[in-house]
């Protein structure tokens, strides 16, 4: 039974009985440095049937929280209460925590590679769960995996049984998983960024299943991601989550169309989804704060535009509006919804074709593949790559994974030769260089990496990274070189006092400034960018893509962006170039391909990716109750 | 919009940042048998350095035999006692001075072994790692060759040929060991050379000589750090071994094998127990205290390691909310 205490979150979300039901939960995870408050004093209760969305950036305490509600925080100390089909799933034991994960609770993970184990059949590994929960015959187990099997859209289900996860592609795999967490019908399914290790195009249809199946059968889902436009097409109520804090929590319609907490409002303005010609993405100044510290008053007011001068010292009360919606913000009215517009037309018409920096033609590369005994067989990564990338001007390269976006950077790099075709910088053939040459050269192209975190050395220290392109062409030194790394980190926005710290004492943000600021030292003609945001979360993505406008803007510098988010491509490029198996299906201006796809291709990537719906105006909201913080 | 919004987080709620080095000491004082460990290690330098001393306090030499006071009327050895206090060697030598002094061959070949060893691993197991391909398969093959030689034959058949020196042990050591080490370098080198940050100095042109020193090699720190540390008692036991064998250092120099060998070769022990119990514990200990601190170095090093994880869980939750 479901105490009657609860009464305050039964009227909001309207349901009288909610499936599950967190009152006040805590959960401080001790570490060296102390304890890290991951999630504090948050309560939500989830209708049954719906979808509930829980949004964050990393480090928000999303997936925490789910990890605590399923028992498998065991080093955590956990407070408050969770109430689960009449009982308080906090403090439960772990044999009475077992039952429930699987029979009554289903869990998607992120990664569906991983989750899965790569020595057993998929069919086995489904089976094992409904073995583990009931007394159930080898056939009739699996007769049941393969109906399942079907029912999540797995062709020919009976046949794939006995495959292994490596025979699957990633959305196929999701789909396993999927098949997995639902075999035993649970009550409950708990999906943490089911879609984020997926292609756009696979991402909806995974959602799209989802949504189905919990229609299909009644399963509630508890859906965490960092994506708002995933949340905003299919979510019904949302809980928006930061350093640990619920601070905005309502019917997702309601939230998305008038945020009502200044965070959720600055998320929605600086995702690049909801852009619009000549609007400017608007990103969350600062970053995150530490979670070891208990802060005095809001924990967002270090980055908020709307703070008043109480919000740094006392912890903001809980607005609630009269459609539910509920705030932890001082702000009576909520927050304002003003989108800002672009200060300038920036983009002036190119009148003439410029000048070119990189001529890239029918360029080819094809691996030899084959097993040891086996016959060797060849594996055409490009099949006649052609593109031309002017002065000052950004191409975007936009395809799926596997597409060869990121294998054509490095070529045009020269970093990885070309088995057939030319790529042409400045004029020289990157194919034919000696030794020497090929040195020169990499004063004129320039990568700026993925991954913040591989592409710096974690064991040298800022300067000395920033550095490098100095040292390794002898340009400058000692004081010279310092003042120069100074220089380049004001310019892109790190505080050069920090000359020495190691790139672990910085955030991902940025650590991609810091790679920023090594690529450019040298002034090189061309910069490629090889997915510089897509690790990134949404709010600094938006301060990374608006820096490296800003340097094409003051330097004149050249882009060749690759990105799997056409979103992201849209908002910075000139040109786009859509890639589909090595080859290039459209080459468009930026505007006219979305306004107008030609290749099918793109047309199916557009339509997959979401847009989130403007901000409506938020008058016929009124606030209906304020609850100090106690 | 005002100015609290860029205001310092107030004292109360300020966060200390360590840096890595000082969350290694912490993690290493935390580990009590690491303590206990680098007390053993530090008592015996002590003891190698001030052998000179011992033997004043003492008045004894090292080599000198000391026929009437050491041995008793029929020839047998004196236990430990106000003169000798550990007692004294068949020849009537001061057991006492002639420990402080092996400990002084033990450590310097140990240490010096061990890190010559450590840098022909770092050499060669980085060297394959990085290039790969052909440089990769004769140096892998050479590494195997080294690991599959017996040693003792091998080092047998050297000595008997060259004749016994301490150059000479070093030398056997220093061939034998550095292969185990070699091989778990090459492997990081393996997985480090695909990381991103080595492409990245590559695209700005640095040569491989460069990469390999100033990207890779930081990042080999805590391998060569815990490899260096588990070797040193493994060159010590194998000094032991062949002074024990008489291969090693020349008598009447003293060393804790030789010490040992001597003890054993006419059954003396039966009677004079010190003779083995004494040279025997500071072998047993020394290596063991070098075995332990690597053990510790290595989890202190390595905050993911299960043991932290563990140690971190069982301390009392100070901050826990009730």
């Amino acid at each position: 039974m479901v105490p009657t205490s609860a009464s305050l979150f039964r009227r909001q979300t309207g349901s009288d009985l909610a499936i599950l039901e967190a009152k006040g939960l805590t959960v401080g995870i001790p570490t060296e440095d102390g304890t890290v408050h991951a999630v504090r004093n948050v309560s939500f209760s989830i209708k049954p049937g719906s979808l509930f969305g829980i949004a964050g950036e990393s480090g928000s305490g999303k997936s925490v929280l789910t990890q605590a509600v399923m028992g498998l925080l065991p080093n955590a100390d956990i407070g408050g209460e969770v109430w689960f089909e009449g009982r308080n799933l906090i403090g439960l034991s772990q044999e009475e925590m077992r039952r429930l994960r699987g029979g009554r609770i289903g869990m998607i993970f992120q990664d569906p590679l991983s989750s899965l184990h790569p020595f057993y059949t998929i069919g086995a590994q489904i089976a094992e769960v409904l073995h583990a929960h009931e007394t159930i015959s080898p056939a009739e187990a699996r007769a049941r995996v393969v109906d399942m099997l079907g029912k999540v859209g797995i062709p020919a289900p009976a046949e794939r049984f006995d495959d292994y996860p490596h025979q699957f592609s990633g959305g196929m795999r999701q789909r396993v998983m999927i098949a997995m967490a639902l075999i035993l019908k649970p009550a409950l399914v708990i999906a943490d960024e089911p879609t984020t290790a997926l292609d756009v195009t696979v991402q909806a249809q995974i959602v799209a299943l989802l949504d189905t199946m919990r229609r299909d059968f009644g399963t509630t889902v508890i859906l965490i991601t960092h994506d708002l436009g995933l949340l905003s097409s299919v979510a019904d109520d949302v809980m928006v989550m930061y350093a640990g804090h619920r601070l905005e929590y309502g019917r997702a319609e309601d939230v998305f169309r008038a945020p009502a907490h200044p965070y959720t409002a600055g998320l929605l303005r600086s995702t690049p989804a909801s852009y619009r010609p000549g609007t400017e993405l608007a990103p969350i100044g600062g970053r995150p704060p530490s979670l070891l510290a208990t802060p005095a008053g809001c924990v967002f007011a270090p980055r908020c535009t709307e703070a008043l001068p109480r919000c740094s010292s006392e912890p903001p009360p809980l607005r609630r509006y009269s459609d539910g919606v509920e705030a932890l913000c001082w702000l009576e009215e909520g927050a304002s919804t003003v989108r800002p517009t672009a200060k300038t037309a920036t983009i002036a018409v190119k009148a003439a074709p410029p000048e070119p920096v990189a001529e890239i033609d029918d360029v080819c590369l094809t691996y030899q593949v084959g097993s040891f005994f086996g016959p060797k067989r060849a594996l055409n990564v490009l099949k006649g790559v052609n593109l031309t990338v002017g002065r000052g001007e950004t191409i975007g390269l936009v395809g799926e994974s596997g597409c060869g976006k990121s294998t054509l950077a490095r070529i045009v790099a020269g970093l990885v030769p070309a088995t057939s075709g030319r790529v042409r910088v400045l004029g020289r053939d990157m194919g034919a260089l000696d030794a020497r040459q090929w040195r020169e050269m990499r004063r004129e192209v320039q990568l700026v990496f993925q991954d913040p975190f591989g592409s710096l050395n974690p064991r040298r220290r800022v300067g000395a990274i920033i550095g490098d392109p100095f040292r390794l062409h002898g340009l400058a030194k000692g004081d010279e070189r310092r003042e120069k790394v100074r220089h380049l980190m004001e310019r892109v926005g790190l505080n050069p006092e920090h000359y020495n710290r190691f790139p672990a004492e910085f955030s991902g943000g940025q650590r991609q400034r810091i790679g920023i600021a090594r690529a450019l030292a040298l002034n090189p003609a061309l910069i490629i960018c090889d997915e510089p945001v897509s690790a990134l979360d949404v709010s600094i993505q938006a301060q990374v893509l608006n820096l490296l406008r800003e340097l094409q803007r003051d330097l004149g510098l050249t882009y060749l962006f690759i990105s799997h988010d056409l979103s992201v491509v849209r908002h910075v490029c000139d040109r786009i170039a859509v890639m589909q198996g090595g080859r290039i299906v459209e080459m468009e201006t930026a505007e006219r391909l979305f306004a107008d796809p030609q290749h099918d291709y793109t047309r199916t990537l557009l339509s997959a990716s979401k847009t989130l719906p403007a901000f409506a105006e938020a008058g016929r909201r009124s606030l209906v109750e304020t609850r100090v913080a106690s | 919009m005002s100015d609290v919004t860029t205001k310092e987080p107030s004292p109360q709620t300020e966060v200390v940042q360590r840096g890595s080095f000082a969350l290694t000491v912490r993690r290493l004082r935390r580990d009590t048998a690491s303590m206990a460990a680098l007390c053993v290690i530090f008592a015996i330098i002590v003891l190698a350095i001030v052998a000179p001393w011992v033997a004043d306090i003492t008045g004894h030499s090292p080599i000198e035999q000391f026929r009437e006071t050491g041995l008793s009327p029929a020839g047998i050895p004196v236990g430990p006692g106000s003169e000798f206090w550990f007692g004294t060697d068949q020849l009537g030598r001061d057991v006492l001075v002639r420990l402080a002094y092996g400990a002084r061959v033990s450590l310097l070949v140990g240490v010096f072994a061990a890190l010559l060893a450590s840098l022909i691993a770092v050499v060669v197991g980085t060297t394959a790692g990085y290039f790969g391909g052909t440089v990769d398969l004769v140096l892998s093959r050479l590494t195997d060759l080294v690991m599959s030689v017996p040693f003792l034959l091998c080092a047998l058949a050297l000595v008997s040929a060259f004749g016994p020196s301490l150059t000479l042990s070093v030398a056997v050591i220093v061939f034998f060991s550095w292969a185990p080490m070699a091989r778990v370098i090459r492997g990081q080198v393996i997985s480090l050379r695909r990381q991103d940050f080595v492409l990245a100095s590559r695209s700005l042109g640095a040569g491989p000589l460069s990469i390999m020193v100033i990207d890779i090699l930081p990042n080999l720190a805590v391998p060569i750090i815990v490899y260096t540390t588990m070797q040193i008692p493994n060159s010590i036991v194998f000094e032991a071994t062949l002074s024990f064998l008489g291969m090693g250092i020349v008598p009447p120099t003293p060393s804790w094998g030789g010490m040992l060998a001597d003890a054993s070769s006419n059954s003396l022990y039966l009677v004079a127990w010190w003779l083995i119990f004494v040279p025997g514990t500071a072998l047993l200990m020394t290596t063991l205290a070098f075995n332990i601190l690597g053990d510790g170095l290595r989890d202190a090093l390595d905050p993911k390691s299960a043991r932290t994880m563990r140690r971190l869980k069982r301390r009392p939750k100070a901050g826990a909310k009730p």
